[in-house]
Parts: C-alpha cells; sequence; structure tokens
C-alpha cells in the first residue's frame, strides 16, 4: 500500500517535471528559437536574465516545486531500481535511509539557494 | 514496482539488455531508465553549480566559466537529448498506465493479440516527437547559437 502510495507520487511529480523542466529547457536550451524569459541579453546564463528571473516570484516558487518533484522523481526512481536487485532487508533500510537523508539535503541546500538568489536580484 | 512475489530477479542489470518477446518497447524501458539515471546525477551537479548564483555575479561567472567549452556544449546537448526523450516517453508510460491507447479488453482466443502491438503507434509518436525535438535543441545548440 505505502509503495502504491510513492509511485503514484512518482508519477504525479513526472507529470509536474514534464510542465515546469520543459518551460526550463525551453528558456535554456530553445532560447533562439523560441525566446522567453531572457529580457537582458541574447543567452539565457547571462547574469542580467539570471537576475530578471530571480526577481520574479514565479519563478521563486517553480524552481523549488521543480526542485522537490525532480528530487523525489529521481532518488524514488533510483530506489527501485537497487531494490529490484534484491538486497536484503537491512541493506534496504540503509538506502531508504541514505536517499531520504541526501534528498531532504539537497532540497534544502537548493531551496535555500533559490530563496537567496531571489532576495540578492531583488536588492539588486 | 518494487515487490518481486519471491521471485529472485535472476538476471539483474543484465536483464536490462535484452527485449526478449517484450520488442522495442522493453529497449523504451532499458532507456528509460538509463536517462533518468543520467539525468539525476546531472541534476544533483546541477543544484550545486547553479547555487552558486546567490553569491552574486562574480562567483555566478566563475562557477559558468568553470563548465563552458566544446565539451560542456557536448555534454549539455546530450543532457537535452535524455531529457526529450526521458521526458516524452515518460508521457507515453503514464497514458498507457492510464489504460489509454492499449486498446479494449478482448477475449483470450487463439491466435492471441497482445497490447504491446496496440500501443505502438503511441511509441512511435512519442520518438518521432522525441526526436522533432531533439533536432530543434540541435539547431539552437550548434546552428542558430
Amino acid at each position: 500500500m505505502r509503495d502504491q502510495a510513492l509511485w503514484t507520487w512518482h508519477v504525479l511529480a513526472g507529470v509536474v517535471i514534464a510542465v515546469l523542466l520543459g518551460l526550463h529547457m525551453t528558456i535554456m536550451h530553445l532560447d533562439v528559437l523560441v525566446g522567453i524569459f531572457n529580457p537582458a541579453d541574447p543567452h539565457p546564463i547571462e547574469w542580467g536574465n539570471v537576475v530578471a528571473r530571480a526577481r520574479q516570484g514565479f519563478f521563486l516558487v517553480s524552481y523549488v516545486v521543480l526542485l522537490g518533484a525532480a528530487l523525489f522523481h529521481g532518488l524514488y526512481g533510483l530506489r527501485n531500481i537497487l531494490f529490484e536487485l534484491g538486497p536484503g532487508a537491512g541493506a534496504k533500510r540503509a538506502v531508504n535511509a541514505l536517499l531520504t537523508a541526501g534528498g531532504v539535503a539537497m532540497f534544502a541546500f537548493g531551496a535555500l539557494a533559490a530563496w537567496a538568489a531571489s532576495t540578492l536580484a531583488r536588492t539588486l | 514496482m518494487l515487490e518481486t512475489n519471491g521471485h529472485p530477479n535472476r538476471l539483474g542489470l543484465v536483464g536490462w539488455l535484452g527485449g526478449g518477446r517484450w520488442g522495442a518497447e522493453r529497449y523504451l524501458y532499458t532507456l528509460h531508465r538509463l536517462t533518468g539515471l543520467g539525468l539525476l546525477a546531472y541534476f544533483l551537479l546541477h543544484i550545486v553549480v547553479t547555487s552558486s548564483r546567490a553569491l552574486g555575479p562574480a562567483a555566478w561567472q566563475a562557477a559558468m566559466g568553470r563548465v563552458s567549452g566544446p565539451i560542456f556544449v557536448a555534454g549539455e546537448f546530450l543532457v537535452f537529448v535524455a531529457f526529450a526523450f526521458h521526458g516524452l516517453n515518460g508521457i507515453r508510460l503514464v497514458l498507457v498506465e492510464l489504460g489509454w491507447a492499449i486498446g479494449k479488453p478482448i477475449e483470450p482466443v487463439y491466435p492471441y493479440r497482445t497490447s504491446v502491438d496496440e500501443q505502438r503507434p503511441l511509441a512511435i509518436a512519442v520518438m518521432v516527437l522525441a526526436g522533432l525535438l531533439v533536432f530543434a535543441g540541435g539547431l539552437d545548440f550548434f546552428v542558430l547559437h
């Protein structure tokens, strides 16, 4: 039952990623063809564009949501692959603990960076 | 899913290599996993590298300078290709899991028909879309910039 719930969250996170990462990839890698959210300079990673996006609350929220969804989706997928190899109960507990702690730590780090970048951009 | 109902996964990772009677979709499954692992590895590094934007323009430009050059551009394009495949194939998997594009249930009368064949057009369609997206990305990466 718990795994079915986690699997459902995995699929839902995938849908969220498809939308938000699709937008991110369009902004960053289809910038010449589509050209959105890069007001300062033609290249999306130029500091002026980074600041322009970081000033918008939409990007702060979408980055944090994408961060959480992608970490859960990716780490749960990795957990599935590892568990299919038939580890023992102790190894499963260790994998669960490692991936959960790693995922929470990366989420906290990434969310803090997004918030700090947004705060910095609003002061410039 | 996770439970194996007591049957050991004897093939392990080697089982990813052979499609057997599953056909082309089995190789899409293998590619889905490989691209997923690649995207996860890239994403974890991406979180660390892009966090430098919180430290100001000098830190950001130094971080971007460390990941520039033709090798990194080629690597980023591979990430884009993995994203295009994994995302569109993932949408196919969600549609199939919801029971769409696999045909209606039928009586199991010989010669049996398999739903794998029923959903083949969807698999072909998403691969064509992935190919178009990769083409557009390739133009942006290597021609228009």
